[in-house]
């Protein structure tokens, strides 16, 4: 599609989409949203920049194969899972660790089921984007 | 195989060494143990492995298992130092080494083995390594279909064999063999007797290639020379025997047992003698006679009195002793000469002396000669056979005319080679290395140690046998060479003018089988006609059911879902449906007619873009349901997911032609009315009865003080069932890879 409109669009449309989508994946825990929604709303910005400007400049946007995400995504959430194991816990035992936390506040909790999502996050975002890239090249 | 043994004798440097060393090591370990088993005692040894359900990695050491491990790992030793310089340079060797190495420990963990389960592991194991054996020579075709078909037919008895192992277990209520034997005569009486019977025989007469099942094993002579010595004479072949053997105490002594093993043993047995005189081949006719052995070995466990299974455990010694040594002269023969065929072969014994001295102990043996342990178990044969109550006469017959056929067969193999004719020319013999002739010479020397002083044997290994497999020291006959002037020794006399005459006369009689067997149906031609078959109808089937419409796959997808669900609602009753529209806002009226409306356009629009739009209106449809119903997170999902397939679908969808005709398209409205409208049923049947909530109660509660979290669906998702989740992700990298690579090869070939 050639529309100097679209391209110039998408350009900030895209990053907002991928800002956003991390927004949607941070906040998962507590309000809608989470890694499978976020990697939807991220994969869906680099489709839009597919679309306007090919997909060879949306690779090279990328800069690293998206099935290399996807790969990294599941290594990161078994990684998250596993990482129970040295406390003694079952496999995917959430651990938390509360920074900062007072009587009253809990201060910033990090987690390996952050990470885990994070995983799902890269996974979703990686395999669509792999289809998307790969349809569109052979079509 | 070309005439002429390997130049370099030295073999295959430490991938020969270490397997033969790891052999003869484990027969030492063996054989520490006789003092003990010899005292009539067991070994046990056992270890938790499934213990939910009672299943424990047991071992087992008596006077059945010890005599197997002992064969098994001393004639494994003399074969791999044999195949050592059999096969010396051989660029496989290493992976040669490690199946045969692989084969005999899991022949080691199956005659050990004393729970079902682990047996049958170890079962399996024994198909898959021989599998891999026969097959070595993987570029013949010949080796290739023998190997499958051994595996299909060992495979097909071993799936029955699981099955009656299963019964059994359910029978017994436990799955350890030394269990179920102490349990007594319970089995024979229960219930379940026969099915068990019929399918644990199913397994070991296939193993143990009985007639009708008998075909394979010829076959299987495709494997190199070492292979068919020790598999398929020694001990995997005997896998099948062992399993009766070790299960004669729970199940023998009913007239099933008796019948049918008498009856499949008797008719192996003089069957395969018949065939094994017709044979010019000196593999193949061996192969034969180890048939003929099975078949013996088979017609012995149908009984129960203590000369049967003294001749059982005597018999089953002598054979591997005698065979394996003759097999491993053949392999001699082969390289020295060239060839296997009896007519080409002559006066070898001239030119190979110590081949010929092995050969000739081992065929004494064998034709149950005196002094020989041959005759020993000869004696005990026909003692067994006019032990069994019901039929002597039919079964001291069938080893009367097997005993005369195998002397025939013995001299055809060992004598006539070596002592007759003359070598013809373009052949250049000449003996075979020290590797090669030393493990027949021992194996064959055995035979005549034993016959000589058959309490050695005796002591150490056939009494505990029998009291394995009668529990008792008094059904334990005694070995000896001379046990007066009887009615067996009669018979023996009977067998070697018989024997004497067969081999004198063998050319004429080959000639008569030849054309008697002409007229049986040959199973092996029936096999491959079999296969054939098999092969038509996959493709029958393959073409009907996948006819590359993507259109009709889908169509009889959904199909099969609407008529199951909807079958599914007739039998169990339909849900009562009470409609009540009083509490039906505007906003669900819209946006139930939206949807209706994005279905219906979808099914006329005969472009396919529109029709993938309409659809994309149906998903908005059902994600505005979600969000009606608060379910914000289902909501975003399905909007995203709707939006992704719409733009890929679009992608594919412009390159293809449009819908061939515009139109309304009936029979997809009604399977969409149909899967809609059932789907719609179980929904309501499932609401209508009351919800469990104790689920959704202990996620509520439990979400923010365990998992931190006030989003219940992320917290299941990423926390609770974050295993599950796990599998997802990686099913969806597993999908994408694969349609990358499908899309990737398409590519490719439309390049070319």
């Amino acid at each position: 599609m050639n529309s100097v409109i679209l391209r110039v669009g998408t350009r900030y449309l895209a990053g907002l989409l991928l800002v956003f989508s991390f927004y949607m994946m941070l906040r998962g825990h507590n309000e809608p949203g989470g890694g499978f929604i976020g990697g939807l709303t991220g994969a869906t910005g680099f489709v839009l920049y597919a679309i306007a400007c090919g997909t060879q400049d949306a690779r090279a946007a990328l800069r690293v194969m998206p099935q290399t995400i996807a790969i990294w995504g599941l290594g990161i959430a078994l990684a998250a899972g596993l990482f129970a194991a040295l406390f003694g816990d079952a496999l995917f035992t959430g651990q938390w660790l509360f920074i900062g936390a007072t009587e009253t506040d809990k201060g910033l909790p990090l987690s390996s089921v952050l990470v885990f999502d994070i995983g799902v996050y890269l996974v979703v975002f990686g395999s669509i984007l792999t289809l998307v890239f790969a349809m569109e090249e052979e079509i | 195989m070309a005439g002429g043994f390997p130049k370099d004798t030295q073999g295959n440097g430490i991938t020969g060494a270490v397997p033969v060393i790891f052999a003869a090591t484990l027969f030492a370990y063996f054989a520490s143990l006789l003092p003990t088993i010899a005292a009539t005692e067991v070994i046990r040894l056992s270890l938790p492995w499934i213990p939910s359900l009672g299943i424990e990695l047991a071992f087992l050491v008596d006077g059945l298992s010890l005599t197997f491990s002992l064969l098994i790992s001393g004639i494994g030793t003399l074969v791999l130092l044999y195949s050592n310089t059999y096969l010396a340079g051989h660029p496989q060797y290493a992976r040669f080494a490690l199946f045969l190495t692989a084969f005999m420990v899991s022949m080691l963990g199956l005659v050990l083995a004393d729970d079902l389960i682990l047996l049958f592991v170890f079962w399996e194991l024994t198909t898959l390594t021989s599998y891999m054996l026969i097959g070595f020579s993987h570029d013949a075709e010949k080796s290739r279909r023998n190997a499958l078909q051994a595996l299909f037919v060992t495979g097909a008895g071993g799936l029955a064999f699981l099955a009656g192992l299963i019964l059994l277990a359910a029978a017994t209520g436990t799955t350890s063999i030394s269990g179920i034997i102490a349990q007594g005569s319970a089995l024979k009486e229960h219930a379940m007797y026969l099915p068990i019977l019929i399918l644990l025989l199913a397994g070991t007469f296939t193993k143990s290639a009985q007639v009708p099942f008998h075909f394979w094993l010829p076959n299987a002579m495709a494997a190199p020379t070492p292979v068919s010595a020790f598999l398929h004479s020694a001990t995997m072949v005997k896998a099948g025997v062992y399993v009766m053997a070790r299960m004669h105490p729970a199940m023998s002594g009913t007239d099933v047992w008796l019948w049918t093993l008498t009856i499949f043993g008797a008719v192996t047995a003089v069957f395969a003698s018949l065939l094994a005189l017709r044979q010019t081949d000196l593999k193949q006719a061996l192969a034969y006679t180890t048939l003929m052995a099975l078949g013996m070995l088979t017609l012995f466990l149908g009984q129960e009195s203590g000369y049967a299974m003294t001749a059982f455990a005597t018999f089953l010694i002598v054979h591997s002793l005698y065979k394996a040594s003759l097999f491993l002269v053949v392999g001699c023969i082969d390289l020295s000469t060239g060839t296997r065929e009896t007519d080409q072969l002559g006066d070898l014994g001239r030119i190979m002396p110590i081949t010929a001295v092995a050969a000739a102990l081992a065929a004494l043996s064998m034709a149950g000669f005196p002094p020989f342990l041959g005759f020993i178990g000869k004696e005990l044969k026909y003692a067994g056979a006019l032990a069994v109550a019901s039929e002597p006469v039919l079964v001291a017959g069938a080893a009367l005319l097997s005993n005369a056929l195998m002397l025939a067969v013995a001299g055809v193999v060992a004598f006539r080679p070596f002592w007759r004719g003359t070598v013809p020319s373009g052949q250049s013999p000449q003996e075979a290395p020290w590797q090669m002739w030393v493990g027949p010479i021992i194996l064959a020397s055995l035979g005549a140690v034993f016959g000589i002083y058959p309490d050695l044997l005796q002591v150490a290994l056939v009494t505990p046998t029998v009291i394995s497999l009668t529990g008792e020291v008094g059904e334990v006959k005694e070995l000896q060479l001379w046990a007066g002037f009887n009615i067996p020794l009669i018979l023996s006399i009977a067998t070697f003018i018989l024997g004497l005459l067969f081999y004198a006369r063998h050319v004429q009689l080959r000639a008569i089988l030849e054309r008697a067997f002409s007229a049986i149906p040959n199973l092996d031609a029936g096999w491959d006609r079999f296969l054939d078959g098999l092969r038509g109808f996959a493709k029958w089937q393959t073409q009907l059911v996948q006819n590359g419409k993507l259109s009709s796959y889908l169509f009889g997808t959904f199909l099969t879902i609407a008529a199951g669900i909807l079958l599914t609602l007739v039998y169990t009753g339909m849900p009562m449906i009470a409609v009540d529209l009083s509490d039906v806002e505007w906003k669900h009226t819209s946006i139930a007619l939206l949807t209706i409306a994005g279905a219906l356009l979808a099914l006329v629009t005969n472009s396919r873009i529109a029709g993938i739009a309409a659809l994309g209106v149906v998903g908005i449809g059902i994600a505005m349901i979600f969000i009606v119903f608060s379910a914000p997170d289902v909501a975003i999902t399905q909007l995203l997911v709707e939006t992704l397939v719409v733009v890929l679908v679009a992608v594919v969808m412009l390159r293809l032609p449009s819908l061939p005709k515009a139109g309304f398209r009936l029979n997809h409205a009604l399977l969409s009315v149909a899967v809609g409208a059932s789907v719609s049923l179980i929904l309501i049947a499932v609401v209508s009865s009351p919800l469990d909530l104790r689920l959704t109660e202990y996620f509520e509660v439990t979400s923010w003080p365990e998992a931190y979290g006030r989003n219940i669906v992320n917290v299941i998702l990423v926390d609770f069932r974050a295993l599950d989740t796990f599998g997802e992700i990686a099913v969806v990298v597993i999908a994408a890879l694969s349609a990358y690579a499908l899309l990737r090869t398409t590519r490719k070939g439309d390049q070319k």
